[in-house]
C-alpha cells in the first residue's frame, strides 16, 4: 500500500497539530520538520482546514493550529480529503473476461481491508502508537 | 452559555459511581441481553444463558466479565483462552464486548479489557487476540486505541447457503 505524497504530508501535519493542541504552528516550522517544500505543504493544509481539521490564524506571525477531535478523526477522513483508495469506476460486468472478474475481486477484498485499518485508527491512537515506537508509551 | 453546553456541562460534572470489574452472576444477564440488543438490535436470552453457564464461573480460562457502576451494569466481556487453534500457541480470545451508548468513553471498555489482560498474563498466555466485523467502525476503533493491532491471520468464509 502507497499513498501519494500529498496524502503522507497531510497525515503528518495532522499529526503534528494534534500532538500539541492548542498549539499554533507556522508553516515554515512544519515544513522545516517533515523537510517539505513551505508551498506545497501551505497547499496541503488549506485543504485540511477546509475540512475543518486545522484552522488557520492570520498576521505576521500567523500559522495553522488543530481544530479536530483526535479521538474521532480517522486517518481514513485525512486520506479521503486527497486521494479514494480503491475506489475504481463502476464498470459493466458484460464483455469482460473471468480473469478480470476474479482478479477485480481479489483487488476489492484487499481495498476494503485497506479503508477498515484506515477508517478504525483515530489520530488519537496514532499518538499513541508514536509515543510507543519512541519509548514513551 | 447555550443550555446543550450547559446539558453537557453538567453530565461531565456528576459524580460517577466507582467502576467495579467482576465475574457476571445471574442476576447481571437481563442487563447484559440489554446492552447487547441495543448494539445488535437482537435480543439472545438463550444465548447469554449459555454463556453465563459455559463462561460464568469462575473458572480461569473461561471468563465472563461486567463492569458495574453503582447498581447497574454498564458493560460485559467475554474471553476465553485457547490453545493451538490453528497451530497459534496459547492466546486469549475477547469474543463479546459492549458498554451502554450513554456510559461510552469513561474507561468501562479499557477496564474491561485491562481485567481480562491481567487473567491471560497470569496464566501465561502472551497475545490477546479478537475478531470484529469490518464495517463495526466503534469497536474496532476502540480495540485499536488498546493497542491491538492486524493479527498475522486472515479469516476466511464461504456463504454455502
Amino acid at each position: 500500500m502507497r499513498l501519494q505524497k500529498n496524502t503522507l504530508l497531510a497525515l503528518y501535519s495532522v499529526l503534528e497539530f494534534a500532538a500539541q493542541p492548542g498549539s499554533q504552528l507556522s508553516v515554515a516550522g512544519i515544513a522545516a520538520s517533515l523537510r517539505a517544500s513551505p508551498h506545497h505543504l501551505a497547499k496541503v493544509l488549506r485543504t485540511l482546514g477546509r475540512a475543518g481539521l486545522v484552522d488557520s490564524v492570520r498576521g505576521a506571525r500567523g500559522g495553522y493550529r488543530f481544530a479536530g477531535n483526535a479521538r474521532r478523526v480517522t486517518l481514513m477522513d485525512v486520506i479521503g480529503l486527497f486521494e479514494d483508495i480503491g475506489a475504481p469506476p463502476p464498470r459493466a460486468r458484460r464483455g469482460r473476461r473471468p480473469a478480470e472478474l476474479a482478479l477485480e475481486e481479489v483487488l476489492t477484498e484487499i481495498d476494503d481491508t485497506a479503508r477498515a485499518t484506515f477508517g478504525s485508527v483515530t489520530l488519537d491512537t496514532m499518538l499513541k502508537l508514536i509515543g510507543r515506537r519512541d519509548g514513551r508509551g | 452559555m447555550s443550555s446543550l453546553k450547559r446539558r453537557r456541562g453538567a453530565a461531565r460534572e456528576r459524580p460517577r459511581p466507582r467502576l467495579r470489574v467482576r465475574s457476571a452472576v445471574p442476576a447481571d444477564l437481563a442487563q447484559v441481553i440489554a446492552i447487547d440488543a441495543r448494539a445488535t438490535g437482537l435480543a439472545k436470552p438463550e444465548y447469554w444463558a449459555g454463556i453465563l453457564r459455559r463462561y460464568g464461573r469462575r473458572g480461569a480460562r473461561r471468563r465472563f466479565l461486567v463492569a458495574e457502576a453503582g447498581a447497574r451494569i454498564v458493560g460485559y466481556l467475554v474471553g476465553e483462552v485457547r490453545d493451538w487453534e490453528f497451530g497459534s500457541p496459547p492466546c486469549g480470545w475477547v469474543f463479546g464486548i459492549g458498554v451502554r451508548p450513554d456510559e461510552r468513553e469513561a474507561g468501562i471498555g479499557a477496564a474491561l479489557l485491562e481485567a481480562i489482560t491481567a487473567n491471560f498474563r497470569r496464566l501465561g498466555v502472551a497475545t490477546v487476540r479478537t475478531l470484529i466485523a469490518r464495517d463495526n467502525q466503534l469497536v474496532l476503533s476502540f480495540f485499536r486505541s488498546q493497542g491491538l493491532m492486524a493479527a498475522p491471520v486472515i479469516p476466511l468464509e464461504k456463504d454455502i447457503g
